[in-house]
């Protein structure tokens, strides 16, 4: 079959580090052809060499069998290659069509007719089964209907060869069924998609081969159903993965965190955390499942100080910490994983050095009578940036410069050297790829392995099931249920989530889990 | 090319563009530029006397600038300064004024003065934003009118209804004999030595200390801060007090230093507001500080010369200034060029 694109024994370099380094990859006419590696690995850079971002400094790019320059992304959209990108670049207040004109505007006698470009946005929309409103402002649409403006975009400037860099990371599961039917929708009319990911499961969906690149370097392209998800991610690791994180059984013992009629309120004063119940022992991870906004957030901030409680009673190792200041609630022994590492986990200007250090800087070794010493500093970051495979290209880099999952590792890092009784670990996985996901299971279970307690929060099932001793199910600012996860379902985790239990049974629950705490 | 050099490469082009143009600007309006810049550089470095003035002039510039840029640097924007140096001043010059004490006593406690009432003067609008969230840029433009009403009130107040105090005493002057006698009688006084130790006081502060550590942590991200346990209000009035400090200090050089007393004013000094220029020009970085003073003051002294030497209107620096500012502000132009430059010069 013929190829449309061929980009043949790419490098690039920036400085002494290489992005790229021998990187072929063979787009055929008609494929889905998906783009698989590690944050970090050089998709991203191997794809605007492609879209003319970048310069490679060796290798060749031929597309339809002819070798070309591509200078600018200019040359890259006339050759019919469009790029739907993962953050949108789209003008809210633009309707959709002023959106997919914007740069190509056709005009009448120096007007621009809108009229003349809805129309074919309207026939493109059609033939490709979008269902998009040319008229629609981009703020009232939905995310999934944003991408399709996207996708229109690329095809109203007559692409031929679709790149969608991460295209599901925030559709919902029916958006993402939808984009995948898109995409079979545009194969069928001959166009050809590059899909960048680092989801195995949507990779073995839709595509046909996959190529695969790891730190920088190309691995290999294999045809989909010749392969598995356990041989893609370890193509994509260099190593094997383990989905389901082995782990010998927990050993729980004495109450480490207890929570009694916890009461939080959000800003406005609305109950958030109403009386909850809960606590975590030494040597056991307990998963809090629950549906995003069913107090979680609020609950995670009143335990580590951040908001201020309402009524009912923290205790750490028996010690009252309800409404202390952050630093003493540390100090007393939690170790907590934020949220949203980028609002409260990092100082993102500040080095990554700094940032290891933000919760020791002030004490010795670092601090003496107020003055801080940067070195200690240096070889304490350099320490766990060795210890947790933080790749950096050293303690002084800033952290807004590190992957999303390197920056993740640099927190964990952070917090388990302080070897806190409670670690709290809130949506530790989330946006990161296979091998992250892995060394952080790993880490909160040798946590629980050497006698602490860990409390962790994920919106994901897997997760919670994967990695917790017991479950306990949040719904409506209330703990629900507490279960064992060897004896749970999915789909009984999802009932509780959703608040399907009658007012009866669910008190004797809440006695039955309460009991099993003693 | 290193970001290092790019980012002092900036404000030198800036400066020689402003130049450029105020070239220009002289051309069009009928002056001869060449004369014009040779009484402005006869005005800065033509004898031993107008140094001593340049370097005069630019003492308070450097404390104004360290003002701003302290609090920039915590994540505040304190366009207090002027109000702060102008109680500063007040309150050195009464000190200077209304005691008497050996000057081992007389001269520190006149600078404490000034330097206490302008730490009042960012307490209070540090105070109201860590509390209250009002933010400190409306209430630091506020504390100027109400400084340098309260300043002229008291001044009438304590010199029974004259527009001007008598003299500072002797003990609590900064004045030197010896830098005098060196620079042919200027007016230039120990206050240099005062403003580069607060220099030196500002990088040790940001970038030896655990409270640096914190006020620039605070300054990028409250969030994280208040998670890693800093109290983040009182790092915000902290800064706000530093930043006053500073400034009141500013004040005590006019006060203590070139004047030796406080008069009614008509209306700002404009000494407070150029240090966000000057903050701006030297990247908030302490050494970054005493560059932009240096080119403040310079051409601020400097320009006197030109009516008298070369016949032009001293406003014309007034515009350069202007235009200095305008191309650090617009930076990102400038920046662009140099790294379009440098990739020019890698490829060949």
């Amino acid at each position: 079959m013929e190829h449309v694109i061929e980009m043949l024994n790419i490098r690039k370099e920036f400085g002494n580090f290489v992005a790229n380094d021998n990187i072929t990859l063979q787009l055929k006419k008609g494929e889905i052809h998906a783009l698989l590696g590690e944050n970090g690995a050089g998709k991203s850079t191997l794809m605007n060499v492609l879209f003319g971002l970048y310069q490679p400094e060796g290798g060749k790019i031929l597309v339809r069998g002819q070798e070309v320059k591509i200078t600018d992304p200019n040359v890259a959209n006339n050759l019919g290659i469009g790029m739907v990108h993962q953050h949108f670049m789209l003008v809210e207040d633009f309707s959709v069509t002023e959106n997919i004109i914007l740069g190509s505007e056709p005009t009448k006698g120096g007007m621009i007719s809108i009229n003349i470009a809805a129309k074919k946005v309207l026939e493109l929309s059609e033939l490709y089964g979008l269902d998009v409103d040319p008229f629609a402002k981009i703020r009232d649409i939905s995310v999934g209907m944003q991408q399709r403006v996207e996708i229109l975009k690329t095809l109203y400037r007559g692409a031929e060869i679709l790149i969608f860099d991460e295209p599901t990371s925030s559709l919902t599961p029916q958006e993402i069924k939808e984009l995948i039917q898109i995409m079979h929708r545009l194969i069928e009319e001959g166009k050809s998609i590059i899909l960048i990911t680092h989801k195995l499961k949507e990779i073995m969906d839709v595509s046909d081969r996959v190529t695969v690149i790891r730190k920088g370097q190309g691995i290999g392209t294999v045809v989909t159903t010749e392969t598995s998800p356990d041989e893609l991610a370890s193509l994509m690791v260099g190593r094997q993965v383990e989905f389901k994180t082995e782990k010998i059984p927990a050993n729980p013992t004495t109450n480490v965190l207890e929570i009694v009629d916890l009461v939080v309120t959000d800003y406005r004063g609305i109950k958030k955390v109403k009386s909850l119940n809960l606590s975590v022992r030494k040597g056991e991870i307990l998963g809090i499942a629950g549906i995003d906004g069913n107090g979680q957030t609020e609950l995670i901030e009143a335990i580590t100080g951040l908001r201020k409680v309402k009524s009912g009673q923290v205790l750490l190792n028996g010690q009252d910490i309800t409404g202390k200041r952050p630093r003493h609630i540390t100090e007393a022994g939690v170790g907590h994983i934020p949220q949203d590492r980028h609002k409260h986990g990092l100082v993102l200007d500040f080095s990554i050095g700094h940032n290891i250090a933000l919760q020791t800087y002030y004490k010795s070794p670092i601090s003496k009578q107020g003055f801080i010493n940067y070195k200690t500093i240096s070889k304490k970051a350099n320490e766990i940036i060795q210890k947790y495979d933080v790749r950096t290209q050293g303690d002084h880099e800033p952290a807004r410069a590190l992957s999303g999952g390197n920056q993740q590792k640099a927190i964990i890092g952070r917090e388990i050297d302080r070897n806190p009784d409670l670690l709290i670990a809130a949506l530790p996985t989330r946006g990161l790829d296979v091998g992250a996901i892995e060394f952080i299971h790993q880490s909160l279970i040798e946590q629980r392995d050497n006698g602490k307690a860990v409390l962790l929060i994920s919106f994901e099932l897997d997760e919670v099931m994967n990695v917790s001793d017991r479950i306990a199910v949040i719904f409506d600012g209330e703990i629900v249920d507490t279960l064992d996860p060897l004896q749970t379902s999915e789909q009984e985790l999802g009932l509780l989530m959703a608040g399907q239990t009658k007012k009866g049974t669910k008190s004797n629950q809440m006695k039955e889990g309460d009991s099993s705490n003693v | 090319m290193s970001n290092r050099i790019v980012n002092i490469l900036v404000p030198v082009i800036s400066v020689i563009l402003g130049l450029l143009v105020g070239a220009i600007v002289m051309l069009v309006s009928g002056y001869n530029p060449i004369e014009g810049y040779a009484a402005l550089w006869n005005g800065i470095f033509g004898d031993i006397y107008s140094i001593g003035e340049t370097i005069r002039q630019i003492t308070p510039y450097i404390l104004a600038g360290l003002a701003v840029a302290f609090a920039f640097r915590s994540g505040l924007f304190n366009i207090g300064v002027e109000g702060q140096l102008i109680v500063g001043w007040f309150a050195a010059a009464y000190v200077g004024i209304a005691f008497e004490l050996p000057k081992m006593i007389h001269l520190p406690l006149a600078i404490l003065a000034a330097a206490a009432a302008g730490a009042l003067w960012g307490f209070i609008p540090g105070l109201l934003k860590a509390k209250f969230k009002v933010h400190e840029v409306i209430v630091t433009i506020m504390m100027n009118y109400i400084a340098l009403h309260t300043s002229n009130a008291l001044v009438r107040a304590v010199s029974d209804g004259d527009a001007n105090t008598g003299s500072i005493h002797q003990t609590a002057s900064l004045s030197s004999r010896f830098l005098e006698n060196m620079t042919d009688f200027s007016r230039l006084h120990f206050g240099i030595l005062i403003a580069l130790a607060m220099v030196l006081l500002m990088w040790l502060i940001l970038e030896k200390t655990t409270l640096g550590f914190e006020l620039k942590a605070v300054g990028l991200n409250q969030h994280a801060s208040e998670y890693a346990g800093m109290n983040v209000n009182k790092n915000i009035i902290l800064a706000m007090v530093i930043s006053g400090v500073f400034a009141g200090l500013a004040g005590a050089m006019e006060a203590l230093g070139t004047f030796g007393f406080v008069s009614v004013k008509g209306g700002f000094t404009g000494i407070g507001f150029d240090g966000i220029a000057v903050a701006l020009l030297g990247a908030s970085t302490p050494l970054g500080v005493i560059f932009g003073a240096t080119l403040f003051g310079s051409l601020k002294y400097g320009a006197t010369n030109m009516p008298n030497a070369a016949d032009i209107p001293e406003e014309i620096v007034s515009i350069i200034i202007a235009i200095i500012i305008f191309f650090v502000a617009s930076g990102y132009v400038i920046r662009l060029f140099v790294e379009r430059l440098g990739k020019k010069k890698e490829a060949k």
